[in-house]
């Protein structure tokens, strides 16, 4: 197998994710998205010890997990907060430090 | 002799198929995923973009097993299709009827979106090709899960460590901002 055919797939994950983080307005999306670029990080950690034959990829892949899950806690927290506070979760409607 | 050359030729002969299925099926994984990502991005409903995600992790984890990485691919399923689709399911149940779809994003911000991500895609493409154009991926042995477990306990003990303290210090955090007062 290839190394690049990993990379390029990882490439394609990054690029839809990036495209959900900027178009999406709901902030559940946006989590989403970010997920998706986290997972592209992630083939790439793997790839990159299965071609180097390290387990230091794998390792660093399961901390990226790890964090991934952290984020996720925390960001929905804070998606609850706005919804909480204002019935709405529109990312385009918070722009009251617009300068 | 003979024998020796047929079993020879036979490993060659068995060795190529493992490599046209590893091939094959990373090719139905990673068209899975690419659909199901483009999906997760642009449909409306969004209790289909947690379900469509679902099918991306599980692809991502069908590349982990793919390449030798055992224990990451069971830990992305349980840990992504496990905890974090159900935290988003319970996301978005919380915040249902608020802003359930995801209609009036404008066309101009669709569109300079689609651009920034082709653009990133066609910078990383550039260069990836450059740099590893025909390196391969060498067919070893999986890793195992004590040699993962040696080496995060010996040489990744200080990351471990970090890791440990944000995850508690993530927990805190994420009670006191959604707690209700």
């Amino acid at each position: 197998m290839l190394l690049n055919q990993f990379l390029l797939l990882s490439a394609v994950l990054f690029s839809i994710g990036v495209y959900g983080v900027l178009a999406r307005r709901n902030g559940v999306l946006v989590l989403m998205s970010i997920e998706l670029i986290l997972n592209a990080v992630n083939i790439n950690l793997v790839a990159f010890g299965a071609f180097r034959a390290t387990v230091g990829g794998e390792v660093f892949a399961l901390f990226v997990i790890a964090v991934a899950a952290a984020e996720v806690g925390v960001g929905l927290a804070m998606v609850l907060l706005l919804y909480r506070n204002r019935r709405s979760i529109d990312l385009t409607a918070i722009d009251q430090l617009r300068g | 002799m003979t024998t020796l050359a047929a079993l020879a030729d036979m490993d060659r002969l068995t060795g190529g198929e493992v490599l046209v299925a590893q091939n094959v099926a990373f090719a139905v994984m990673a068209i899975t995923m690419v659909v199901a990502a483009l999906r997760v991005v642009t449909t409306r409903n969004v209790v289909h973009a947690a379900l469509y995600l679902v099918v991306v992790l599980a692809g991502v984890a069908g590349i982990f097993l793919l390449l030798g990485a055992e224990f990451v691919g069971v830990t992305q399923v349980m840990v992504y299709i496990g905890a974090i689709v159900v935290l988003f399911l319970f996301g978005i149940m919380l915040t249902k009827g608020s802003f359930g779809d995801d209609d009036g994003v404008s066309g101009e911000k669709r569109l300079m979106a689609g651009l920034v991500g082709l653009l990133v895609f066609g910078v990383m493409t550039a260069a990836l090709v450059e740099s590893f154009a025909d390196a391969e991926v060498a067919r070893s042995a999986p890793s195992t899960t004590a040699e993962l477990a040696d080496s995060i306990f010996s040489a990744y003990i200080v990351p471990f460590e970090a890791v440990s303290v944000l995850l508690l210090a993530a927990l805190i955090g994420a009670i006191v901002v959604a707690r209700q007062d």
